[in-house]
């Protein structure tokens, strides 16, 4: 059950480049029901400022929670994938994600403590552009908790 | 377009309830690569102790984020938005279109700051019961 502290400020390589794309978005847009305009058509992106459609707040996390199976996979840190909670999402956007953004993922853990009985992993996933801008930063708190439910969502 | 200089702390933005049905939780595991079968199997869902197949937290996430970017008009603006998953939302199976659960979602302005960006606070409920904690966003508004 103890998540081995030594693990906080594991750095994890960079992934292989996500292309985003924009019929990603749409497909993301369509699948939580979000009918604006402005993931689907670049027009009206464009006239918003932007220079191409944009992707959804939490679009992010379709690149960062794979990523972050490198934590859950980590055969040193042993974590029993059954017993991950998703507890909390942060984003940090400095700018909207682009459909012709290609970026890659280094997801760190920053932080492991134990309450109760029930673990927490908080892990930070950096999205960054190939040419090295840091786009959006998401954070994950994972909860490792014991047999039975835990607060929160069964990642 | 809502402005900077238009928005008060206490504001109120136009409150939404988002049907969610078991079709909806299909696709957002198709787009989001979330396969786990909580979101989609009774029974492995009642397996592991839930009542039912329950949303992906992370589709009510996106659902309750709705509220603030059709109130901005650019979902660009949105600078932070953090959430707490502190109650699964339950989606029952059916046929018609009123099967599933209902997700309504309000929003108040919390703080407007010196830096140009408001924030807003959100209360995601599903049959009467608070589903998230802690959902807020930061906007920086023109």
């Amino acid at each position: 059950m103890a998540l081995d502290v030594g693990f906080i400020g594991r750095t994890y390589p960079p992934t292989a480049v996500y292309e985003v794309g924009r019929e990603k978005i749409r497909e993301f847009a369509d699948a939580i029901g979000d009918p604006n305009p402005v993931y689907r058509d670049p027009a009206v992106a464009q006239d918003l400022g932007h220079r191409d459609v944009l992707a959804p707040p939490t679009f992010p996390i379709a690149i960062t929670w794979p990523a972050a199976t490198v934590i859950i996979e980590d055969p040193d840190l042993g974590l029993d994938f059954s017993r991950v909670l998703h507890g909390e999402q942060r984003f940090v956007h400095n700018r909207p994600i682009y459909a012709d953004d290609q970026l890659t993922a280094t997801v760190i853990i920053e932080d492991i403590t134990e309450r109760m009985g029930q673990g927490f992993l908080s892990t930070r996933t950096e999205l960054n552009t190939v040419d090295g801008e840091l786009v959006v930063t998401g954070f994950s708190k994972l909860v490792v908790v014991g047999a039975g439910a835990g607060e929160g969502e069964q990642a | 377009m809502i402005k900077f200089a238009d928005v008060a702390k206490g504001d109120v933005l136009p409150a939404q309830t988002f049907p969610i049905r078991r079709v909806d939780l299909v696709k957002y595991a198709g787009a989001s690569g979330d396969f786990n079968p909580i979101h989609w199997n009774e029974r492995f869902a009642q397996s592991v102790g839930l009542p039912d197949v329950i949303a992906h937290g992370m589709f009510t996430m996106a659902s309750a984020i709705r509220v603030v970017t059709d109130w901005c008009g650019d979902p660009g603006m949105v600078v932070e938005y953090q959430v707490r998953f502190t109650k699964p939302v339950v989606v029952p199976d059916g046929v018609d279109e009123e099967s599933g659960a209902r997700l309504t979602v309000t929003g108040k302005v919390s703080a407007v700051n010196e830096d140009g960006t408001v924030r807003v606070d959100l209360v995601a409920t599903s049959e009467g019961e608070k589903v998230l904690g802690l959902a807020r966003a930061v906007v920086r508004l023109p």
